[in-house]
C-alpha cells in the first residue's frame, strides 16, 4: 500500500511528523500551532491528526461542523486556512478502542482515502510512543521529518532520546528537538545538540494557553506561539 | 456518471489497482489478466460503482483485466467472551455510523458491541472491507 500513499501525497513538498514519546508534552499544541503559523506566513498547509486515542487537534483549532468533501476519496475541509483530516469525523464523540491492527489498517485507509492536492507542508499529529502509528509512519512515508518534542522534565526527556534513538537507527529524517514548557526560573539549559541532533530552541510555559485553546485568533497571541514562531520559522 | 466520481470507492479502487501494479512489477509478469476481490459486508463498497471504477482506472493505466468481485458477510468474535456473530445480527445502526463505516471500516469498534457482553473489543474475523483475493497473469 507504500505505493498508492506516496502517490497520494506526491504534491505534499514537506512532511513534518510531530512526535517525542511522552505523553502531555505539547505534541498537539505544536503541530496545531506549526500548521497555523506556517497557513497564516502564506504556506499551503495541512494538518493530519493521527493520535487516534486522543485525538485534539480540533480542539484546539476550534473545529465546528466540518466534514471532508467526498470527491473520488475525501477532500480535507479548510479549518482556519489549514487542511485538516482527523479520525473525529468519523466516531464524533465516541471512544476508539483499537487493538494494533486496528490502527494499522486505519491509517492505511485513511492515506489511502484522503487527497491532499497541492500542499507545502504537512504536519501530522503523532501519539505518544513508538507504537504502531510510529511503525506505520516508518514503513509508509519514509521521507516524513520527525520534530521531536520533550519538556524540561527528566521523565519526558529520556522517553524522547528512546525514540530518538529509534529514529537514527533507521535512518530517518529528523527535523530537531523543541523544549517546550520551559519554566524561566530554571537554571539548568538544555544542550545546543542531543545525540547529535539540534535543539531548536524552547518554549517557555503558558500559563495563558488553556484559555487560548479553540480560539486562533487569540492563540495566535499567546507566549507559547510566538515561541513556537521563533523557534521554528528557520526550518521554513 | 458524475454521481459515480463523488464516491469514496473510486479511491479504493487506485488503492487495489496500485496494489496490483506493484505485485506485477515485483513478480515480472508481462500482463495482468485477472484480479479477484473480495469486498466485506462491514464497509458496505458499492460493487457496481467500484467495478466501474476499477474498469475505468484499469483502462487509464492501459489494462485491459477481468474484474471478478465477489462479498464476504461480516463475522465478528468477542475478545471478552468469546461470542462470534454475524453483522446482521448485531443492533442496526443509524445510516450516519454506517456511513462512518463505510469510509473507515475501525471505526466499527465505536459503534458496535458484542450483543452478549457489550464490549467494544471485539475482532473482525470475516468481511471487513477491500481485499484483492488473487492476481493472474502472464511473464
Amino acid at each position: 500500500m507504500s505505493t498508492i500513499i506516496n502517490e497520494r501525497l506526491a504534491s505534499v513538498k514537506r512532511i513534518i511528523a510531530v512526535s517525542g514519546g511522552k505523553g502531555g508534552v505539547g505534541k498537539s499544541t505544536v503541530a496545531a500551532g506549526l500548521a497555523l503559523i506556517l497557513s497564516r506566513k502564506g504556506y499551503r498547509a495541512g494538518l493530519l491528526d493521527l493520535d487516534f486515542y486522543g485525538p485534539s487537534t480540533h480542539l484546539i483549532l476550534g473545529m465546528k461542523d466540518l466534514f471532508p468533501e467526498e470527491d473520488k476519496g475525501l477532500i480535507p475541509p479548510e479549518l482556519h486556512g489549514i487542511r485538516f483530516m482527523s479520525i473525529v469525523y468519523f466516531i464524533r464523540d465516541e471512544s476508539t478502542p483499537f487493538r494494533g491492527i486496528d490502527i494499522s489498517n486505519a491509517i492505511t485507509e485513511l492515506l489511502v482515502i484522503t487527497r491532499w492536492g497541492d500542499l507545502d507542508i504537512l504536519v501530522i499529529d503523532m501519539p505518544p510512543g513508538v507504537g504502531d502509528t510510529t511503525l506505520d509512519l516508518l514503513r509508509h512515508i519514509k521521507r516524513a521529518e520527525f520534530l521531536l518534542i520533550t519538556t524540561p522534565s527528566l521523565p519526558a526527556r529520556e522517553t524522547m532520546e528512546r525514540i530518538l534513538k529509534l529514529l537514527k537507527g533507521v535512518n530517518s529524517p529528523i527535523l530537531g528537538i523543541i523544549e517546550n514548557m520551559k519554566l524561566s526560573q530554571k537554571p539548568e539549559r538544555i544542550p545546543d545538540k542531543v545525540s547529535g541532533i539540534p535543539v531548536l530552541g524552547s518554549i517557555r510555559f503558558d500559563r495563558n494557553l488553556e484559555s487560548a485553546l479553540g480560539d486562533p485568533e487569540r492563540l495566535m497571541q499567546t507566549s507559547f506561539m510566538r515561541d513556537l514562531k521563533k523557534v521554528i520559522l528557520s526550518q521554513f | 456518471m458524475n454521481a459515480v466520481m463523488d464516491m469514496h470507492e473510486w479511491s479504493l479502487a487506485e488503492g487495489v489497482l496500485a496494489a496490483v501494479v506493484e505485485h506485477q512489477q515485483k513478480n515480472k509478469m508481462k500482463k495482468v489478466c485477472e484480479v479477484r476481490i473480495r469486498l466485506g459486508e462491514l464497509q458496505r463498497v458499492e460493487r457496481d460503482i467500484f467495478r466501474y471504477a476499477l474498469t475505468e482506472i484499469a483502462k487509464l493505466k492501459g489494462m485491459n483485466i477481468r474484474i471478478r468481485i465477489e462479498t464476504e458477510k461480516a463475522i465478528l468474535r468477542c475478545r471478552g467472551c468469546g461470542h462470534r456473530w454475524k453483522l446482521s445480527e448485531s443492533e442496526q445502526l443509524d445510516e450516519e455510523k454506517a456511513e462512518m463505516i463505510h469510509f473507515l471500516p475501525e471505526v466499527a469498534h465505536a459503534y458496535i458491541g458484542c450483543p452478549v457482553c457489550r464490549s467494544p473489543d471485539f475482532e473482525i474475523v470475516a468481511g471487513r472491507g477491500v481485499v484483492i483475493k488473487s492476481i493472474k497473469g502472464v511473464r
